[in-house]
């Protein structure tokens, strides 16, 4: 007896059914092309299917017929937000397979460039899970400082999104003059406009009501669904691949990994403030390190994956066919596998590279920290309110070219 | 860091001689084959086993061998984040063969076997949910898969006088190039122009 037999006697008020809403694809706050199939009872999420694919540009098939090097670009854009810190990944999988050693100068303007596309990052992410919520100012300062962060990118290498910069076995070019004592002069101005997003946010009330104690995640539910970056350290484990598994020089930088404590959207939002503080000084000790003898030389590996430089190619014969080479055939990477793993600000990013000693890979995965936490949409968003589901989704940090890649 | 890897790969050897068939460590990584019936078992073993830890799911993915009896090799990245130590497992099944879905051990394995079937057409047993992921509604064929071709086989386009997406076969101004690197000092197999003539004429 369940009582499903005497409907007859619900008036039409009682009898009542879940309601299905489509969440985007065009919503605003779905941050790009996501489609939320939302069962709601009331204002409740009774269940959440999220349907991704829609920006899928095949990017892991296509990779397999170009060569290492023309497949370099294809990681500008899948998480376009912070672009060069997708490249790390593949030179880092391709140095490992070639054994090929980086320069001390070009794995230092790594790091400085991987921590400017976190503060990139990260001041998006802060800013429009804000404007998520109902504020609209935050995101106007952020995107003012994000401008003057991609004029750094523009300056060393021609492109404000789509860099290209970080080549196997070194970067492109050497930074210009002027350049270093600029992104210096920004990095002590920066923190001004960071306490002002500061008191805009922190302490305000509609943006604590909208985010304190929504979208808790505590330590099993973070090995179950496989979480990584914000949504590991937001509730207190401090998992860090910078710090636990050192990749480039970061072990020679002094940093903190922040953490917070109750894993909720207002923890994670804290850590992300704190950590691009923490980006700033590791900006600062890379341009210090840059500017210290020991940074000086060479930015790429001169060898076989690299192009030769471009006063030998006026002389040395070898020097110019290895050039031609080298930009139509490409570079041959010996056999084997490799998983290559970086701390991109969204959580781990890697590259799974099966080579088979040709000049492309055989099979490339992306392994993109959004398309888990998406996954996880369902379990996390269940038994919030809708409304609950623009802050949850703003801070996971979502952008669907890694997640559809 | 390899020594220890060697410990533990020895370790899992010698306690799940059934499911491991082989195991090495090349670029400072553990690979371990693992038989495909045992798969879940094994999986479960890692996540629980106080030595191994391997409490997360990193990545499940396939790769087409194709021309190999065992066509797909099945990859599973797990990650430690108690020992800090990761380890890939790889499974090698037939076309026609069906795996255990790891969905009860680790409910993140949900999307990833959607995308492997989605991609490479691996059926999971046990998975509660395998529809595609990434794929258009509707879509025919697994896209990873070496004989299909990198361009598809349908194109979309707005139909202005249906009013409405229309779906056609591809159609290519020029064929899709892909160019051969292959050195002729290496061994390259040319067919000259011609060629293949004396070979109809021969057989």
């Amino acid at each position: 007896m369940d009582g499903s037999k005497f409907n007859d006697v619900l008036t039409g008020e009682q009898r009542i059914r879940n309601f299905n809403i489509n969440f985007g694809p065009q919503h605003p706050a779905a941050h790009g092309v996501l489609r939320l199939v939302l069962e709601l009872d009331g204002e409740v999420v009774e269940r959440c299917d999220p349907h991704i694919g829609l920006l899928h540009r095949g990017t892991e098939k296509l990779m397999e017929s170009r060569t290492y090097l023309q497949n370099l670009p294809y990681f500008d854009r899948l998480d376009y937000v912070a672009p060069m810190n997708q490249e790390h990944a593949w030179c880092l999988a391709i140095e490992r397979l070639t054994g090929v050693e980086v320069p001390r100068r070009a794995s230092l303007i790594r790091v400085l460039y991987s921590e400017i596309g976190r503060i990139l990052n990260h001041l998006l992410n802060v800013t429009t899970q804000a404007m998520d919520v109902g504020a609209l100012t935050p995101p106007l300062w952020g995107f003012e400082e994000r401008e003057k962060l991609m004029v750094f990118y523009e300056r060393a290498c021609g492109a404000r999104l789509h860099a290209a910069y970080f080549r196997p076995g070194g970067v492109h070019q050497d930074l210009p003059a002027g350049l270093l004592e600029d992104i210096e002069a920004w990095a002590v101005e920066f923190p001004k406009v960071l306490d002002d997003i500061d008191g805009l946010l922190t302490e305000n009330r509609i943006f604590k009501q909208r985010n304190v104690d929504i979208g808790v995640v505590n330590e099993d539910e973070i090995q179950l669904y496989g979480f990584s970056g914000v949504m590991v350290r937001g509730s207190g484990l401090a998992w860090d691949l910078r710090r636990a598994q050192p990749y480039e020089c970061y072990d020679e930088f002094d940093f903190m990994v922040p953490v917070g404590k109750n894993g909720d959207c207002y923890d994670r939002y804290l850590v992300r403030m704190a950590e691009m503080r923490e980006s700033l000084k590791i900006i600062h000790q890379a341009i210090e390190k840059l500017n210290a003898p020991e940074g000086q030389g060479d930015v790429l590996a001169r060898g076989k994956i690299t192009p030769p430089k471009r006063t030998d190619m006026k002389q040395s014969m070898e020097a110019l066919i290895h050039h031609f080479k080298l930009y139509t055939e490409g570079f041959h990477v010996p056999e084997g596998e490799v998983y290559a793993a970086v701390e991109a600000p969204k959580g781990e990013f890697g590259v799974y590279l099966v080579a088979d000693g040709s000049n492309k890979p055989y099979r490339a995965k992306l392994r993109a920290p959004g398309f888990l936490h998406l996954q996880a949409m369902d379990h996390v968003a269940t038994g919030h309110q809708l409304a609950d589901v623009a802050a949850i989704i703003g801070t996971m940090d979502i952008v669907f070219g890694e997640v559809d890649r | 860091m390899s020594e220890d890897l060697n410990n533990l790969g020895a370790l899992i050897e010698a306690k799940q001689p059934d499911s491991v068939l082989g195991w090495d460590v090349s670029h400072g990584e553990l690979n371990v084959d693992v038989a495909p019936a045992n798969i879940e078992e094994f999986i479960e073993f890692l996540k629980g086993d106080p030595a191994c830890k391997f409490s997360t799911l990193v990545d499940i993915t396939a790769v087409d061998y194709i021309g190999r009896a065992k066509r797909f090799d099945v990859v599973y990245h797990l990650l430690s984040m108690y020992q800090n130590q990761r380890i890939r497992l790889r499974v090698s099944i037939r076309e026609d063969q069906m795996i255990s879905s790891i969905m009860s051990v680790h409910p993140s394995a949900n999307w990833f076997e959607r995308e492997v079937f989605d991609m490479f057409g691996v059926l999971f047993t046990g998975h509660a949910d395998l529809r595609r992921i990434l794929t258009d509604y509707g879509f025919r064929g697994y896209p990873l898969r070496k004989d299909f071709p990198t361009t598809g086989y349908t194109e979309v386009r707005y139909d202005e006088s249906e009013k409405r997406v229309v779906y056609e076969p591809v159609k290519l101004v020029q064929e899709y190039r892909q160019f051969d690197f292959m050195s002729p000092w290496e061994g390259a197999e040319y067919i000259l122009p011609g060629d293949e003539k004396k070979d109809a004429e021969a057989g």
